[in-house]
């Protein structure tokens, strides 16, 4: 045994200097960073199993958030897609008609515009079946010209909107019909879709907190003698707490860059035959990404809620350990 | 150092541990705490220690009144304190000298001075080649004295111990005690709970006996002692 007056020098009393404090304080941080990811590789089947199911548990609200942004995407070039008519009043000459076909066709927001003669419209109604015979009990043609008019693709829906009211001022324009119902209808059932997306969110957000508290609260079961031993030598309840924080922090970030994975996988599969439907629309619709900003709240996400998950654990159970 | 002021404790569902305890050890002394199994020994360093809180009278150590110790006060309590086991109590998945820095660690020390300590620490009770390795490779003797070298590393003014050659042939518990001794000699305050009168009678030093709860001797201060 090394002889004790040689170090009795080593003996003299005094904790760290605040300098050193605050270092230490940061080095502690770091370790406990690297300690608890450490913690995690050496039990990989463990670890991998709660990280795949806060995966797939961030995976599914994430996906169905693309789906709904894909569709709002998709419909939003429908809305502004949509042809509209342009009906003259009863008695309005074929060349009024004609005059004003010509200028709406130097308008930069108009890509077309056909004339319907009211001879051409009592034509097609009359090849509907039992027509014929009501059409015929009439005197004169009851239909006025049309105009059909395409608007510029890419238009917002509300310049489509603007660019019909713009007809309806017009000398000699009766009634103008701009059919968006139908892609309003499809926005609410897309919106109550997003509406869904976000209870799941919420519901699987709060499963994420639930399976990490429950992975903190057995690894604090299994560790028990070793926060004992923590306690007994004056380890107070924060650096007892924070590995288990940062083990909590990891299963959170590992499961978002898995749910990240999941999703591109997802997306990579459905992209190919996306675009053969849309090749078979005539279009060129491709599925959109949640892109980098949607790949951070799934990592930061995981994060915050590992964190409050373990946060949860701790809380609850550190306390009940003391030293006996 | 350590004042016992009409201490009693009795825990829930049992029966008295300590009735009526009155002794007080001043700083430097060398005491050890005897008495046959279930004489309150270990309820009476449980209450130095804080794991228990007296059931009535007050408990001092270190100038504080432990029933003024706040909950969230007990870690920085301990640190003024070594404490060594029967059993150890070292953390298996770490190297000794982790074990040993735990609780410069605890307390915030600097990387550099961490080194330093430890490396002082285990040289101080012999083990400065035994760092890197894991304390199951050690015989129960030296785990002890890592046990040691984690309870003095902070340089505690009193160290605290139960039973700590409990698991040891009579040649290693002397060894041990010596150790203590040059502790002791260090001015570090050593209170030593054990039931190995043998060596308690060769060693000479302060001894306060318990049966059933009680004190039933005290041979008082020693000459010797620092």
């Amino acid at each position: 045994m090394a002889a004790p007056e040689r170090r009795g020098g080593e003996l003299r009393r005094g904790g760290p200097g605040p300098l050193a404090r605050v270092r230490g304080y940061f080095r502690l941080h770091a370790q406990n960073l690297l300690g608890s990811l450490g913690r995690l590789a050496r039990q990989p089947l463990a670890s991998l199993l709660t990280v795949a199911v806060i995966g797939i548990a961030m995976a599914l609200p994430a996906g169905l958030d693309v789906l709904v942004t894909n569709a709002r995407a998709l419909s939003a070039g429908w809305a502004s897609a949509v042809d509209f008519s342009v009906y003259l009043e009863p008695g309005q000459p074929l060349a009024r008609a004609e005059t004003l076909a010509a200028e709406a066709r130097g308008h930069a927001d108009v890509v077309a515009v056909e004339v319907i003669s009211a001879d051409e419209a009592l034509a097609q109604l009359s090849q509907f079946t039992g027509m014929q015979a009501a059409l015929e009990a009439l005197s004169d043609n009851p239909l006025p010209h049309t105009l059909v008019v395409r608007p510029r693709p890419g238009l917002s829906a509300e310049a489509v909107g603007r660019l019909a009211d713009g007809f309806e001022t017009l000398e000699g324009i009766d009634l103008v019909q701009l059919d968006t119902a139908w892609v309003e209808r499809f926005l609410a059932i897309v919106d109550i879709a997003r509406r869904a997306s976000g209870i799941i969110l919420l519901l699987l957000g709060f499963a994420v907190v639930v399976i990490v508290g429950n992975t903190i609260r057995l690894d604090i079961e299994n560790r028990r003698s070793e926060i004992e031993v923590m306690k007994l030598i004056g380890g107070s309840d924060g650096f007892i707490r924070r590995p288990f924080l940062y083990g909590g922090l990891w299963y959170g970030v590992i499961g978002g860059l898995l749910a990240v994975v999941f999703n591109a996988s997802a997306l990579l599969a459905l992209a190919g035959p996306v675009q053969r439907l849309a090749g078979l629309y005539g279009t060129d619709f491709a599925l959109q990404g949640p892109g980098l900003s949607g790949l951070g709240m799934l990592v930061g996400g995981g994060a915050l809620l590992g964190w409050l998950g373990a946060w949860v654990a701790t809380s609850r159970h550190l306390r009940d350990i003391e030293p006996t | 150092m350590i004042r016992f002021e009409a201490v009693g404790k009795r825990y829930s569902g049992g029966g008295e541990a300590l009735a009526t305890l009155d002794f007080e050890i001043a700083a430097g002394e060398f005491v050890f705490l005897t008495g046959p199994s279930g004489a309150g020994k270990s309820t009476l360093l449980k209450l130095v220690a804080l794991i228990e809180r007296p059931s009535r009278g007050q408990v001092v150590v270190n100038g504080q009144n432990t029933r003024k110790v706040a909950r969230r006060r007990i870690p920085q309590f301990r640190r003024g304190l070594g404490m060594v086991f029967q059993d150890h109590k070292l953390l298996a998945d770490r190297s000794v000298f982790d074990n040993v820095a735990l609780p410069l660690l605890i307390a915030g020390f600097a990387e550099r001075d961490i080194n330093r300590r430890v490396r002082a620490a285990l040289d101080l009770v012999g083990l400065a080649d035994k760092a890197p390795r894991l304390p199951l490779t050690l015989s129960t003797g030296e785990q002890q004295r890592v046990g040691i070298a984690r309870a003095v590393v902070s340089k505690p003014p009193l160290l605290i111990a139960d039973e700590p050659t409990g698991n040891l042939d009579p040649a290693l518990s002397l060894e041990i005690m010596r150790l203590f001794e040059r502790f002791n000699e260090l001015g570090v305050t050593l209170l030593i709970a054990t039931h190995d009168i043998d060596l308690v009678t060769r060693l000479g030093h302060r001894r306060v006996e318990l049966v059933e709860g009680r004190l039933v001797g005290d041979t008082g201060r020693r000459h010797g002692s620092a």
